[in-house]
């Protein structure tokens, strides 16, 4: 739902970031429908047959997702600017001076005005994540992705990147986040899903799946994390 | 510390390092300049290298001409290989298994036949085909040409040269791509950029630091094949050496005026080469540590970089 933050949750191999790539067409799907804004990510529906769309339209949909990888997938050969201001010159056609304009006050955003020509494997962990969150922002995306965006980092830099998360929720953007941070969607979230073996066990807010879950696989899961 | 007392410290209150001694790297220094100064000494000392006959014919006009014309072969097969292996790479990792296939079998022909034979064949193309027709295969031909007169010395050179070495540029520029970690082209996937966008920004870019000293020592290993291209009388620099050795028996002097002149062609090469790395190495370890410290300058000081002036600071 628009401006909400739904948090995916589960054990790995639950198939939580499989669907999150399903949802800008990172995947193909085998079966069902996934529709944003009411439009098919990668087909068109004509009848009852799905056409896969060329790989124009699919990029044109995916500029509007933003994504957040794991382990950040930063262009190592731009600086923290350069990589934030790739797309939108290249994608959205902006002038190089609109965009790094842009990018320098997304820079600042994030917390790291200061950074803006250091190359990714300058900063660290926490670091190249907020310069990777702050890339997918420059493309004013509508909905965004977080694929265990924490997962990688030392614990002492969770917090950081947590923050900046926290930000864009209170800014009212859209996002589906997948993380083993329950603290942070206990807090967050305004919807839980937790999935086990490629299916959804439960889904309800964050008092109702972390606080007193229904599922026996939930409460086991949960018993062990937390 | 208690311990602190019974270590050995010199009155500066120093501890004194005595690194040790490696007396076999000593003798083996010792046997190599005895070895270069006998060399050195029988290059300058024997009259029968005739460096006067070397120097008078270094900047001959046939030399130059050769010269010149190892030159622009080695450029031009090169600029094909690599125009013609990184078109070949991409379809060798094509999913399409017809592209794919086409591109194995390319590379399994024109990396097992010999390129000597290439060369005459390409240069004896006009007996299997007298006439050259560019058209629909059993449909109309939209112009013909005399084979002959298409395919000159040059012209079979530059194509048995760049076609044979484009097979193995494919598989350079391939390792060079699939040494692109998958997740910088879903990341700029998921940007929204398309196929050519990402490769020509973000893959290729990234794959030339893995391409480039490979295609380093294949430029530099076809400056030196380029030589064959005296089978079909070609006077390439080799070849017109060799013309003037025929005539007046100097044979020695006039390989030496070659051999010199490969070696400065050589050693141009490895400084371009060199800068090409610099510039691709951006945001990698290639990058020197001071441009590295010069960025960090710029943009504050990070962990990373705290940890690399560490490192210098103990290589120092």
């Amino acid at each position: 739902m628009r401006g909400q933050v739904a948090v995916l949750i589960g054990p790995s191999g639950s198939g939580k970031s499989t669907f999150l790539r399903c949802i800008n067409h990172l995947e193909k799907i085998d079966r069902g429908r996934l529709c944003i804004d009411g439009e098919f990510v990668g087909y068109r529906e004509h009848g009852t047959v799905l056409y896969e769309l060329h790989s124009k339209e699919i990029a044109q949909r995916r500029a509007q997702i933003g994504m957040v990888f794991q382990h950040f997938n930063l262009f190592p050969h731009m600086t923290a600017l350069g990589n934030v201001v790739e797309a939108p010159i290249h994608v959205r056609g902006l002038s190089k001076e609109h965009a790094e304009e842009e990018g320098r006050a997304l820079l600042a955003k994030v917390g790291l005005g200061d950074k803006a020509d250091a190359y990714p494997r300058q900063l660290s962990g926490g670091q190249q994540q907020r310069v990777a969150i702050a890339r997918a922002l420059a493309m004013h995306p509508k909905l965004m992705l977080f694929d265990e965006p924490t997962s990688a980092l030392d614990p002492e830099l969770v917090g950081e990147v947590l923050g900046v998360m926290r930000q864009l929720a209170a800014d009212g953007m859209t996002m589906i986040c997948v993380t083993h941070e329950l603290g942070f969607a206990r807090e967050v979230a305004d919807n839980v899903t937790f999935m086990d073996e490629g299916v959804v066990v439960e889904s309800g807010t964050p008092a109702e799946v972390l606080g007193s879950p229904r599922e026996k696989r939930t409460q086991s899961f949960l018993s062990k994390v937390l | 510390m208690t311990v602190a007392d019974d270590r050995p410290v010199d009155k500066g209150g120093e501890i004194r390092v005595i690194p040790l001694r490696h007396y076999g790297r000593w003798l083996s220094v010792a046997v190599v300049l005895v070895l270069l100064a006998s060399l050195v000494k029988s290059l300058i000392t024997n009259p029968r290298y005739h460096w006067g006959i070397v120097w008078d014919f270094f900047t001959h006009k046939s030399i130059l001409e050769g010269l010149a014309r190892t030159l622009t072969l080695t450029v031009i097969a090169m600029t094909i290989a690599i125009f013609l292996g990184t078109i070949l790479a991409v379809m060798r990792s094509s999913q399409n298994r017809f592209l794919s296939i086409c591109a194995q079998g390319y590379i399994w022909f024109f990396r097992g036949t010999p390129l000597l034979v290439q060369l005459i064949f390409w240069f004896n193309l006009s007996a299997l085909y007298p006439d050259l027709s560019f058209g629909i295969p059993f449909g109309p031909e939209f112009f013909t040409f005399n084979a002959n007169r298409v395919i000159t010395v040059y012209v079979a050179a530059l194509l048995g040269l760049g076609l044979c070495e484009s097979a193995y540029m494919c598989e350079i520029v391939r390792g060079g791509l699939n040494a692109v970690d998958p997740g910088q082209t879903q990341a700029a996937q998921a940007l929204g950029m398309r196929k050519g966008l990402i490769f020509r920004r973000i893959v290729f870019p990234q794959a030339m630091r893995v391409i480039i000293p490979p295609t380093g020592n294949e430029v530099i290993g076809m400056l030196k094949t380029t030589a064959l291209v005296s089978v079909i009388a070609l006077p390439d620099l080799l070849y017109s050496a060799q013309l003037i050795y025929s005539q007046n028996f100097r044979t020695i002097p006039l390989l030496l005026v070659a051999c010199i002149w490969y070696l400065i062609v050589t050693t141009i090469l490895t400084i371009i080469q060199h800068f090409v790395e610099r510039r691709f190495g951006r945001g990698t370890e290639i990058m020197s540590r001071k441009e590295l410290r010069r960025k960090d300058s710029q943009a504050g000081n990070g962990p990373k970089a705290a940890l690399l002036r560490g490192a210098d600071d103990v290589g120092r």
